[in-house]
Protein backbone atom coordinates (compact mmCIF):
# COMPACT_ATOMS: atom_id res chain seq x y z
CA UNK A 1 0.00 0.00 0.00
CA UNK A 2 1.20 3.52 -0.70
CA UNK A 3 0.88 6.17 1.94
CA UNK A 4 1.57 9.23 -0.20
CA UNK A 5 1.49 11.62 2.75
CA UNK A 6 4.25 9.98 4.75
CA UNK A 7 6.54 7.85 2.71
CA UNK A 8 9.93 9.04 1.47
CA UNK A 9 10.20 5.64 -0.19
CA UNK A 10 7.59 3.15 -1.33
CA UNK A 11 7.79 -0.39 -2.62
CA UNK A 12 6.19 -1.01 -6.00
CA UNK A 13 6.30 -4.23 -8.00
CA UNK A 14 8.98 -5.41 -5.58
CA UNK A 15 11.22 -2.37 -6.11
CA UNK A 16 11.95 0.53 -3.77
CA UNK A 17 11.38 4.01 -5.19
CA UNK A 18 11.84 7.53 -3.80
CA UNK A 19 8.84 9.83 -3.78
CA UNK A 20 8.18 13.25 -2.28
CA UNK A 21 5.49 14.07 0.30
CA UNK A 22 2.95 14.55 -2.52
CA UNK A 23 3.67 11.15 -4.03
CA UNK A 24 5.64 12.34 -7.06
CA UNK A 25 8.67 10.29 -8.10
CA UNK A 26 11.94 11.96 -7.20
CA UNK A 27 13.87 9.77 -9.62
CA UNK A 28 11.77 9.10 -12.72
CA UNK A 29 14.26 6.46 -13.91
CA UNK A 30 13.14 4.24 -11.01
CA UNK A 31 9.74 3.88 -12.70
CA UNK A 32 8.63 0.81 -14.69
CA UNK A 33 5.40 0.04 -16.49
CA UNK A 34 4.87 -2.93 -14.15
CA UNK A 35 4.27 -0.43 -11.33
CA UNK A 36 1.37 1.24 -13.12
CA UNK A 37 -1.55 -0.95 -11.93
CA UNK A 38 -0.50 -0.54 -8.30
CA UNK A 39 0.07 3.22 -8.68
CA UNK A 40 -3.33 3.59 -10.37
CA UNK A 41 -5.13 1.66 -7.59
CA UNK A 42 -3.59 4.02 -5.04
CA UNK A 43 -5.18 6.90 -6.97
CA UNK A 44 -8.56 5.16 -6.85
CA UNK A 45 -8.43 3.86 -10.42
CA UNK A 46 -9.36 0.19 -10.33
CA UNK A 47 -10.01 -0.29 -14.05
CA UNK A 48 -7.03 0.70 -16.14
CA UNK A 49 -8.22 1.12 -19.73
CA UNK A 50 -6.31 1.64 -22.98
CA UNK A 51 -7.25 5.32 -22.72
CA UNK A 52 -5.52 5.56 -19.32
CA UNK A 53 -2.44 3.92 -20.80
CA UNK A 54 -2.48 6.32 -23.74
CA UNK A 55 -2.33 9.29 -21.36
CA UNK A 56 0.26 7.73 -19.06
CA UNK A 57 2.60 6.82 -21.93
CA UNK A 58 2.08 10.26 -23.46
CA UNK A 59 3.01 11.95 -20.16
CA UNK A 60 6.11 9.82 -19.95
CA UNK A 61 7.20 10.66 -23.53
CA UNK A 62 6.59 14.38 -22.99
CA UNK A 63 8.68 14.31 -19.86
CA UNK A 64 11.50 12.52 -21.61
CA UNK A 65 11.44 15.05 -24.47
CA UNK A 66 10.88 18.25 -22.53
CA UNK A 67 11.97 17.61 -18.98
CA UNK A 68 8.55 18.41 -17.55
CA UNK A 69 5.09 16.87 -17.74
CA UNK A 70 2.34 18.68 -19.67
CA UNK A 71 -0.44 20.71 -18.05
CA UNK A 72 -4.08 19.66 -18.47
CA UNK A 73 -4.52 22.21 -21.22
CA UNK A 74 -1.53 20.94 -23.16
CA UNK A 75 -2.65 17.34 -22.59
CA UNK A 76 -6.05 18.24 -24.06
CA UNK A 77 -4.40 19.74 -27.14
CA UNK A 78 -1.78 17.09 -27.79
CA UNK A 79 -2.55 13.71 -26.18
CA UNK A 80 -5.49 12.81 -28.39
CA UNK A 81 -7.75 12.74 -25.32
CA UNK A 82 -10.07 15.72 -24.69
CA UNK A 83 -9.95 17.60 -21.37
CA UNK A 84 -13.45 16.33 -20.56
CA UNK A 85 -12.41 12.72 -21.04
CA UNK A 86 -9.16 13.34 -19.15
CA UNK A 87 -11.24 14.30 -16.13
CA UNK A 88 -13.41 11.19 -16.57
CA UNK A 89 -10.26 9.05 -16.63
CA UNK A 90 -8.52 10.87 -13.78
CA UNK A 91 -11.29 12.60 -11.78
CA UNK A 92 -8.95 13.98 -9.13
CA UNK A 93 -7.03 16.07 -11.65
CA UNK A 94 -5.46 14.59 -14.78
CA UNK A 95 -2.10 16.39 -14.85
CA UNK A 96 -1.14 15.58 -11.27
CA UNK A 97 -2.62 12.11 -11.00
CA UNK A 98 -1.35 10.93 -14.39
CA UNK A 99 2.08 12.40 -13.55
CA UNK A 100 2.18 10.40 -10.32
CA UNK A 101 1.18 7.22 -12.13
CA UNK A 102 3.67 7.91 -14.94
CA UNK A 103 6.44 8.34 -12.34
CA UNK A 104 7.39 11.88 -13.32
CA UNK A 105 7.75 15.04 -11.20
CA UNK A 106 4.87 17.44 -10.60
CA UNK A 107 4.20 19.33 -13.87
CA UNK A 108 6.00 22.65 -13.79
CA UNK A 109 3.45 24.46 -15.97
CA UNK A 110 2.48 26.94 -13.31
CA UNK A 111 4.97 29.72 -12.77
CA UNK B 1 28.02 44.60 -45.13
CA UNK B 2 24.87 45.79 -43.42
CA UNK B 3 23.15 43.16 -41.28
CA UNK B 4 19.37 43.26 -41.02
CA UNK B 5 17.77 42.70 -37.61
CA UNK B 6 14.01 42.24 -37.75
CA UNK B 7 12.08 42.58 -34.50
CA UNK B 8 8.51 41.31 -34.38
CA UNK B 9 6.45 43.30 -31.89
CA UNK B 10 6.86 46.87 -30.62
CA UNK B 11 5.73 46.29 -27.04
CA UNK B 12 7.97 46.38 -23.99
CA UNK B 13 10.53 43.85 -25.23
CA UNK B 14 10.62 44.79 -28.92
CA UNK B 15 10.95 48.50 -28.15
CA UNK B 16 13.71 48.21 -25.59
CA UNK B 17 15.72 45.75 -27.66
CA UNK B 18 15.39 47.92 -30.78
CA UNK B 19 16.54 51.02 -28.90
CA UNK B 20 19.44 49.27 -27.19
CA UNK B 21 20.66 47.68 -30.44
CA UNK B 22 20.32 51.00 -32.27
CA UNK B 23 22.63 52.66 -29.74
CA UNK B 24 25.19 49.86 -30.04
CA UNK B 25 25.52 49.93 -33.83
CA UNK B 26 25.89 52.44 -36.65
CA UNK B 27 23.30 52.56 -39.43
CA UNK B 28 25.94 51.19 -41.83
CA UNK B 29 26.54 48.09 -39.69
CA UNK B 30 23.00 47.22 -38.77
CA UNK B 31 19.59 48.00 -40.17
CA UNK B 32 16.73 47.57 -37.67
CA UNK B 33 13.13 46.98 -38.69
CA UNK B 34 10.33 46.60 -36.16
CA UNK B 35 6.93 45.17 -37.12
CA UNK B 36 3.72 45.67 -35.17
CA UNK B 37 0.11 45.24 -36.19
CA UNK B 38 -1.02 48.46 -34.51
CA UNK B 39 0.37 51.85 -33.64
CA UNK B 40 -0.51 52.13 -29.96
CA UNK B 41 1.75 51.18 -27.07
CA UNK B 42 -0.28 50.35 -23.96
CA UNK B 43 1.24 50.63 -20.48
CA UNK B 44 -0.12 47.25 -19.37
CA UNK B 45 0.66 47.56 -15.62
CA UNK B 46 -1.86 50.42 -15.59
CA UNK B 47 -4.78 48.15 -16.52
CA UNK B 48 -5.13 46.91 -12.93
CA UNK B 49 -6.04 50.41 -11.74
CA UNK B 50 -8.62 51.24 -14.42
CA UNK B 51 -11.55 49.22 -12.93
CA UNK B 52 -11.21 51.16 -9.67
CA UNK B 53 -11.12 54.59 -11.29
CA UNK B 54 -7.46 54.99 -10.29
CA UNK B 55 -6.23 55.24 -13.88
CA UNK B 56 -7.80 56.23 -17.17
CA UNK B 57 -7.31 54.47 -20.47
CA UNK B 58 -6.35 57.50 -22.54
CA UNK B 59 -3.41 58.17 -20.21
CA UNK B 60 -2.04 54.64 -20.59
CA UNK B 61 -1.56 54.68 -24.35
CA UNK B 62 1.16 56.40 -26.39
CA UNK B 63 2.19 56.08 -30.06
CA UNK B 64 4.60 53.19 -30.64
CA UNK B 65 6.60 55.27 -33.11
CA UNK B 66 7.45 57.86 -30.44
CA UNK B 67 9.05 55.18 -28.21
CA UNK B 68 11.52 54.13 -30.93
CA UNK B 69 14.81 55.96 -31.52
CA UNK B 70 15.70 57.51 -34.85
CA UNK B 71 17.12 55.06 -37.33
CA UNK B 72 14.61 52.30 -36.50
CA UNK B 73 12.01 51.57 -39.13
CA UNK B 74 8.54 50.70 -37.80
CA UNK B 75 6.18 48.86 -40.13
CA UNK B 76 2.57 48.87 -39.05
CA UNK B 77 1.31 45.62 -40.50
CA UNK B 78 0.38 42.17 -39.18
CA UNK B 79 2.69 39.19 -39.62
CA UNK B 80 1.41 36.39 -41.82
CA UNK B 81 4.16 33.91 -40.94
CA UNK B 82 7.85 33.36 -40.42
CA UNK B 83 9.70 31.09 -42.86
CA UNK B 84 12.57 29.88 -40.73
CA UNK B 85 14.10 27.89 -43.57
CA UNK B 86 14.34 31.00 -45.80
CA UNK B 87 15.19 33.48 -43.02
CA UNK B 88 12.30 35.72 -43.93
CA UNK B 89 9.08 37.11 -42.52
CA UNK B 90 5.98 37.21 -44.71
CA UNK B 91 3.76 40.17 -43.84
CA UNK B 92 -0.03 40.29 -44.10
CA UNK B 93 0.23 42.57 -47.17
CA UNK B 94 2.40 39.88 -48.85
CA UNK B 95 5.61 41.91 -48.57
CA UNK B 96 8.55 39.89 -47.24
CA UNK B 97 11.40 40.87 -44.95
CA UNK B 98 14.65 38.94 -45.18
CA UNK B 99 16.56 38.92 -41.91
CA UNK B 100 20.00 38.01 -40.60
CA UNK B 101 18.70 37.93 -37.04
CA UNK B 102 15.08 37.71 -35.94
CA UNK B 103 13.93 38.82 -32.48
CA UNK B 104 10.48 37.54 -31.54
CA UNK B 105 8.80 39.96 -29.14
CA UNK B 106 5.12 39.49 -29.91
CA UNK B 107 4.12 38.68 -26.35
CA UNK B 108 1.13 36.68 -25.18
CA UNK B 109 -2.39 36.87 -26.61
CA UNK B 110 -5.63 36.31 -24.74
CA UNK B 111 -7.70 33.40 -26.01
CA UNK B 112 -11.04 33.75 -24.18
CA UNK B 113 -12.72 31.75 -26.97
CA UNK B 114 -10.92 28.63 -25.77
CA UNK B 115 -13.09 28.49 -22.61
CA UNK B 116 -16.67 27.32 -23.09
CA UNK B 117 -19.19 30.12 -22.68
CA UNK B 118 -16.70 32.79 -21.63
CA UNK B 119 -17.49 35.12 -24.55
CA UNK B 120 -21.14 33.96 -24.64
CA UNK B 121 -24.17 35.52 -22.92
CA UNK B 122 -23.18 37.92 -20.14
CA UNK B 123 -19.71 38.70 -21.55
CA UNK B 124 -18.92 42.35 -20.85
CA UNK B 125 -22.20 42.57 -18.89
CA UNK B 126 -21.55 40.47 -15.80
CA UNK B 127 -18.44 38.63 -16.96
CA UNK B 128 -15.39 40.83 -17.55
CA UNK B 129 -11.65 40.79 -17.85
CA UNK B 130 -9.32 43.61 -16.91
CA UNK B 131 -6.57 42.24 -19.16
CA UNK B 132 -7.71 44.43 -22.08
CA UNK B 133 -8.27 48.18 -22.06
CA UNK B 134 -11.86 47.75 -23.31
CA UNK B 135 -12.54 45.15 -20.60
CA UNK B 136 -10.95 47.16 -17.80
CA UNK B 137 -12.91 50.26 -18.83
CA UNK B 138 -16.24 48.41 -19.00
CA UNK B 139 -15.49 46.79 -15.65
CA UNK B 140 -14.95 50.22 -14.04
CA UNK B 141 -18.55 51.04 -14.86
CA UNK B 142 -19.85 47.70 -13.54
CA UNK B 143 -17.88 47.95 -10.26
CA UNK B 144 -19.09 51.49 -9.63
CA UNK B 145 -22.64 50.14 -9.59
CA UNK B 146 -22.01 46.82 -7.82
CA UNK B 147 -23.54 47.15 -4.33
CA UNK B 148 -24.19 43.60 -3.17
CA UNK B 149 -23.59 39.98 -4.11
CA UNK B 150 -20.66 37.76 -4.94
CA UNK B 151 -17.66 38.93 -6.92
CA UNK B 152 -15.63 36.04 -8.30
CA UNK B 153 -12.09 36.57 -9.58
CA UNK B 154 -11.03 33.56 -11.66
CA UNK B 155 -7.78 32.56 -13.32
CA UNK B 156 -8.69 29.91 -15.91
CA UNK B 157 -5.21 28.40 -16.23
CA UNK B 158 -1.52 29.31 -16.20
CA UNK B 159 0.51 30.75 -17.77
CA UNK B 160 -0.87 34.28 -17.54
CA UNK B 161 0.72 37.70 -17.78
CA UNK B 162 1.66 39.13 -14.39
CA UNK B 163 0.53 36.20 -12.18
CA UNK B 164 0.13 38.53 -9.17
CA UNK B 165 -2.34 40.88 -10.92
CA UNK B 166 -5.49 38.84 -10.09
CA UNK B 167 -4.47 38.86 -6.40
CA UNK B 168 -3.88 42.59 -6.53
CA UNK B 169 -7.32 42.90 -8.06
CA UNK B 170 -8.83 41.15 -4.99
CA UNK B 171 -6.92 43.42 -2.59
CA UNK B 172 -7.97 46.57 -4.43
CA UNK B 173 -11.58 45.36 -4.68
CA UNK B 174 -11.65 44.94 -0.88
CA UNK B 175 -10.34 48.51 -0.48
CA UNK B 176 -12.70 49.88 -3.17
CA UNK B 177 -15.86 48.35 -1.65
CA UNK B 178 -14.87 49.45 1.86
CA UNK B 179 -14.39 53.00 0.62
CA UNK B 180 -17.83 52.84 -0.99
CA UNK B 181 -19.31 51.52 2.25
CA UNK B 182 -20.68 48.31 0.70
CA UNK B 183 -17.96 45.80 1.63
CA UNK B 184 -20.19 43.99 4.20
CA UNK B 185 -22.74 43.19 1.50
CA UNK B 186 -20.20 41.85 -0.98
CA UNK B 187 -18.40 38.50 -0.94
CA UNK B 188 -15.10 38.30 -2.79
CA UNK B 189 -13.97 34.85 -3.93
CA UNK B 190 -10.67 34.04 -5.63
CA UNK B 191 -10.82 30.91 -7.80
CA UNK B 192 -7.48 29.52 -8.96
CA UNK B 193 -6.18 26.39 -10.71
CA UNK B 194 -3.16 26.43 -8.37
CA UNK B 195 -3.06 24.67 -5.00
CA UNK B 196 -2.46 27.98 -3.20
CA UNK B 197 -2.60 31.75 -3.69
CA UNK B 198 0.62 31.84 -5.74
CA UNK B 199 3.17 29.56 -7.36
CA UNK B 200 6.16 30.11 -5.07
CA UNK B 201 5.82 28.65 -1.51
CA UNK B 202 6.99 31.54 0.72
CA UNK B 203 5.11 34.20 -1.27
CA UNK B 204 2.08 31.90 -1.56
CA UNK B 205 1.84 31.62 2.23
CA UNK B 206 2.24 35.37 2.71
CA UNK B 207 -0.31 36.22 0.00
CA UNK B 208 -2.68 33.51 1.24
CA UNK B 209 -2.80 35.00 4.72
CA UNK B 210 -3.24 38.47 3.27
CA UNK B 211 -6.29 37.27 1.32
CA UNK B 212 -7.67 35.75 4.51
CA UNK B 213 -7.03 38.97 6.44
CA UNK B 214 -8.98 40.89 3.83
CA UNK B 215 -11.87 38.44 3.94
CA UNK B 216 -11.30 37.00 0.47
CA UNK B 217 -12.43 33.38 0.16
CA UNK B 218 -10.06 31.18 -1.88
CA UNK B 219 -11.07 28.18 -4.00
CA UNK B 220 -8.01 26.21 -5.13
CA UNK B 221 -7.30 23.57 -7.78
CA UNK B 222 -10.33 24.68 -9.76
CA UNK B 223 -10.01 24.09 -13.51
CA UNK B 224 -12.69 26.18 -15.16
CA UNK B 225 -14.44 24.23 -17.93
CA UNK B 226 -17.41 26.50 -18.58
CA UNK B 227 -18.36 30.06 -17.71
CA UNK B 228 -22.14 30.34 -17.61
CA UNK B 229 -22.70 34.07 -17.77
CA UNK B 230 -26.49 33.82 -18.02
CA UNK B 231 -26.84 31.46 -15.05
CA UNK B 232 -24.03 33.11 -13.10
CA UNK B 233 -21.69 30.23 -12.35
CA UNK B 234 -18.32 28.79 -13.15
CA UNK B 235 -18.33 25.05 -13.79
CA UNK B 236 -15.12 23.13 -13.15
CA UNK B 237 -14.04 20.12 -15.22
CA UNK B 238 -14.35 18.09 -12.04
CA UNK B 239 -18.02 19.09 -11.67
CA UNK B 240 -17.63 21.67 -8.89
CA UNK B 241 -19.47 24.98 -9.40
CA UNK B 242 -18.88 28.51 -8.08
CA UNK B 243 -21.78 30.97 -8.23
CA UNK B 244 -21.24 34.64 -9.03
CA UNK B 245 -23.12 37.87 -9.51
CA UNK B 246 -20.12 39.49 -11.14
CA UNK B 247 -17.17 37.57 -12.56
CA UNK B 248 -13.73 38.90 -13.39
CA UNK B 249 -11.97 36.25 -15.46
CA UNK B 250 -8.37 36.11 -16.60
CA UNK B 251 -8.71 34.17 -19.88
CA UNK B 252 -6.30 31.55 -21.20
CA UNK B 253 -3.17 32.92 -22.85
CA UNK B 254 -1.27 31.76 -25.90
CA UNK B 255 1.47 33.09 -28.16
CA UNK B 256 0.65 35.27 -31.19
CA UNK B 257 -1.53 33.76 -33.95
CA UNK B 258 1.11 33.94 -36.69
CA UNK B 259 3.27 31.54 -34.65
CA UNK B 260 0.77 28.77 -35.40
CA UNK B 261 1.07 29.56 -39.13
CA UNK B 262 4.89 29.46 -39.02
CA UNK B 263 6.27 25.93 -39.49
CA UNK B 264 8.34 24.71 -36.50
CA UNK B 265 8.40 28.10 -34.74
CA UNK B 266 6.21 27.54 -31.67
CA UNK B 267 5.03 24.93 -29.17
CA UNK B 268 1.45 23.72 -28.71
CA UNK B 269 0.48 27.03 -27.04
CA UNK B 270 2.31 29.11 -29.70
CA UNK B 271 5.12 30.12 -27.37
CA UNK B 272 8.67 29.86 -28.74
CA UNK B 273 10.95 27.19 -27.21
CA UNK B 274 13.86 29.24 -25.86
CA UNK B 275 17.12 28.62 -24.01
CA UNK B 276 16.44 29.91 -20.52
CA UNK B 277 19.87 31.49 -20.02
CA UNK B 278 20.97 32.71 -23.49
CA UNK B 279 17.44 33.59 -24.74
CA UNK B 280 18.37 32.14 -28.12
CA UNK B 281 15.45 30.19 -29.53
CA UNK B 282 15.74 26.42 -29.71
CA UNK B 283 14.30 26.47 -33.23
CA UNK B 284 17.07 28.37 -35.08
CA UNK B 285 20.38 29.92 -33.95
CA UNK B 286 19.59 33.28 -35.57
CA UNK B 287 16.24 33.62 -33.80
CA UNK B 288 16.14 35.18 -30.32
CA UNK B 289 13.13 35.64 -28.06
CA UNK B 290 12.27 38.24 -25.44
CA UNK B 291 9.35 38.62 -23.04
CA UNK B 292 6.03 36.81 -22.91
CA UNK B 293 6.52 35.20 -26.35
CA UNK B 294 9.15 32.87 -24.89
CA UNK B 295 8.27 29.43 -23.54
CA UNK B 296 10.40 29.77 -20.41
CA UNK B 297 9.88 28.71 -16.79
CA UNK B 298 9.75 32.42 -15.85
CA UNK B 299 6.82 34.71 -15.11
CA UNK B 300 5.25 36.52 -18.03
CA UNK B 301 5.92 40.00 -16.73
CA UNK B 302 7.39 43.32 -17.77
CA UNK B 303 10.20 43.08 -15.23
CA UNK B 304 11.30 39.75 -16.72
CA UNK B 305 11.27 41.31 -20.20
CA UNK B 306 13.29 44.24 -18.92
CA UNK B 307 15.92 42.05 -17.28
CA UNK B 308 16.11 39.86 -20.40
CA UNK B 309 16.77 42.87 -22.64
CA UNK B 310 20.44 43.28 -21.84
CA UNK B 311 21.12 39.57 -22.39
CA UNK B 312 19.21 39.41 -25.68
CA UNK B 313 21.12 42.42 -27.08
CA UNK B 314 24.45 41.09 -25.87
CA UNK B 315 23.80 37.70 -27.45
CA UNK B 316 22.50 39.14 -30.73
CA UNK B 317 25.80 41.05 -30.96
CA UNK B 318 27.79 37.96 -30.12
CA UNK B 319 25.90 35.94 -32.70
CA UNK B 320 26.59 38.55 -35.40
CA UNK B 321 30.26 38.57 -34.42
CA UNK B 322 30.45 34.76 -34.44
CA UNK B 323 31.31 34.72 -30.74
CA UNK B 324 30.05 32.32 -28.07
CA UNK B 325 26.78 33.34 -26.38
CA UNK B 326 26.62 34.16 -22.67
CA UNK B 327 24.38 32.38 -20.16
CA UNK B 328 23.41 35.77 -18.86
CA UNK B 329 19.79 35.51 -17.80
CA UNK B 330 19.02 34.02 -14.36
CA UNK B 331 15.22 34.21 -14.40
CA UNK B 332 15.19 37.46 -12.43
CA UNK B 333 11.66 38.84 -11.82
CA UNK B 334 10.58 41.72 -9.64
CA UNK B 335 6.97 42.63 -8.90
CA UNK B 336 5.26 45.28 -6.87
CA UNK B 337 2.04 43.82 -5.47
CA UNK B 338 -0.58 46.45 -4.76
CA UNK B 339 -2.42 45.50 -1.55
CA UNK B 340 -4.87 48.41 -1.22
CA UNK B 341 -5.06 51.36 1.18
CA UNK B 342 -1.99 52.97 -0.40
CA UNK B 343 0.32 50.07 0.35
CA UNK B 344 2.18 47.50 -1.69
CA UNK B 345 4.43 44.48 -1.32
CA UNK B 346 7.57 43.85 -3.34
CA UNK B 347 8.83 40.44 -4.41
CA UNK B 348 12.11 39.67 -6.17
CA UNK B 349 13.17 36.21 -7.37
CA UNK B 350 14.84 34.15 -10.10
CA UNK B 351 14.87 30.60 -11.50
CA UNK B 352 16.57 29.19 -8.40
CA UNK B 353 15.64 31.53 -5.55
CA UNK B 354 12.03 31.98 -4.55
CA UNK B 355 10.75 35.35 -3.27
CA UNK B 356 12.29 35.99 0.15
CA UNK B 357 12.06 38.69 2.78
CA UNK B 358 14.69 41.39 3.24
CA UNK B 359 15.32 44.58 1.28
CA UNK B 360 15.75 45.47 -2.41
CA UNK B 361 18.16 46.03 -4.03
CA UNK B 362 20.51 46.34 -1.03
CA UNK B 363 20.25 46.08 2.77
CA UNK B 364 18.93 49.63 2.67
CA UNK B 365 16.12 49.71 0.17
CA UNK B 366 12.52 48.76 -0.39
CA UNK B 367 11.17 46.15 2.04
CA UNK B 368 10.58 42.73 0.45
CA UNK B 369 7.51 40.58 1.16
CA UNK B 370 6.17 43.22 3.51
CA UNK B 371 3.37 45.76 3.05
CA UNK B 372 4.59 49.35 2.94
CA UNK B 373 3.67 52.80 1.60
CA UNK B 374 7.14 53.06 0.09
CA UNK B 375 6.44 50.10 -2.19
CA UNK B 376 3.16 51.67 -3.29
CA UNK B 377 5.05 54.84 -4.24
CA UNK B 378 7.58 52.65 -6.03
CA UNK B 379 4.79 51.13 -8.08
CA UNK B 380 3.40 54.56 -9.00
CA UNK B 381 6.85 55.86 -9.88
CA UNK B 382 7.43 52.87 -12.11
CA UNK B 383 5.15 54.33 -14.78
CA UNK B 384 7.60 57.19 -15.29
CA UNK B 385 10.52 54.78 -15.23
CA UNK B 386 8.79 52.63 -17.86
CA UNK B 387 8.40 55.38 -20.47
CA UNK B 388 11.65 57.24 -19.75
CA UNK B 389 14.23 54.60 -18.82
CA UNK B 390 12.95 51.11 -19.55
CA UNK B 391 11.61 51.53 -23.12
CA UNK B 392 14.56 53.68 -24.26
CA UNK B 393 16.71 50.74 -23.13
CA UNK B 394 18.60 52.61 -20.43
CA UNK B 395 19.76 51.00 -17.21
CA UNK B 396 17.76 51.73 -14.08
CA UNK B 397 20.19 52.97 -11.39
CA UNK B 398 20.86 50.24 -8.83
CA UNK B 399 18.84 47.60 -10.68
CA UNK B 400 20.89 45.13 -12.73
CA UNK B 401 19.59 42.30 -14.85
CA UNK B 402 20.57 39.53 -12.42
CA UNK B 403 18.90 39.09 -9.05
CA UNK B 404 20.61 41.00 -6.20
CA UNK B 405 21.32 38.88 -3.10
CA UNK B 406 22.85 41.34 -0.66
CA UNK B 407 19.64 42.57 0.97
CA UNK B 408 17.91 39.20 1.19
CA UNK B 409 17.52 36.86 4.11
CA UNK B 410 19.02 33.86 2.36
CA UNK B 411 19.12 30.74 4.52
CA UNK B 412 21.90 29.28 2.39
CA UNK B 413 24.11 32.35 2.66
CA UNK B 414 23.91 32.02 6.40
CA UNK B 415 25.29 28.50 6.31
CA UNK B 416 27.94 29.49 3.80
CA UNK B 417 29.10 32.25 6.16
CA UNK B 418 29.37 29.77 9.05
CA UNK B 419 31.30 27.29 6.98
Amino acid sequence: MIDTMMAPTVTLAGLTVDVNEEGFFLQPEQWAETMVPELARAEGIADLTDRHWQVIRFMRRQFEEKGTGPTVRVLGKTSGVSIKELYQLFPKGPAKVAARIAGIPKPRGCI
Amino acid sequence: MTEHIVILGAGTGGTLVANRLRRLHTDEDVRITVVDQDGEHLYQPGLLFVPFGLAHGDKLVRPRQDQLHRGIELLQVAVERVDLADNRVVLADQRTLAYDVLVVATGATLVPGETDGLVGPGWMERVFTFYTLAGATALADALAHFDEGRLVVNVVDMPIKCPVAPLEFCFLADWFFQRRGVRDRIQITYVTPLDGAFTKPVASKMLGSLLKEKGVEVVTEFNTGTVDGAGGHLVGYDGRTVDFDLAVVVPLHGGADYVARSPSLGDELNFIPTNEHTLQSRVRPNVFVIGDAAGLPASKAGSVTHFEGEVVCDNVDRFLAGAELVDGYDGHANCFIETGFGKALLIDFNYDTEPLSGHFPYRIGLPLLEESRLNHLGKLMFEWVYWHLLLPGRDIPGVGSTMPRSGKRLVKTHQEVKA
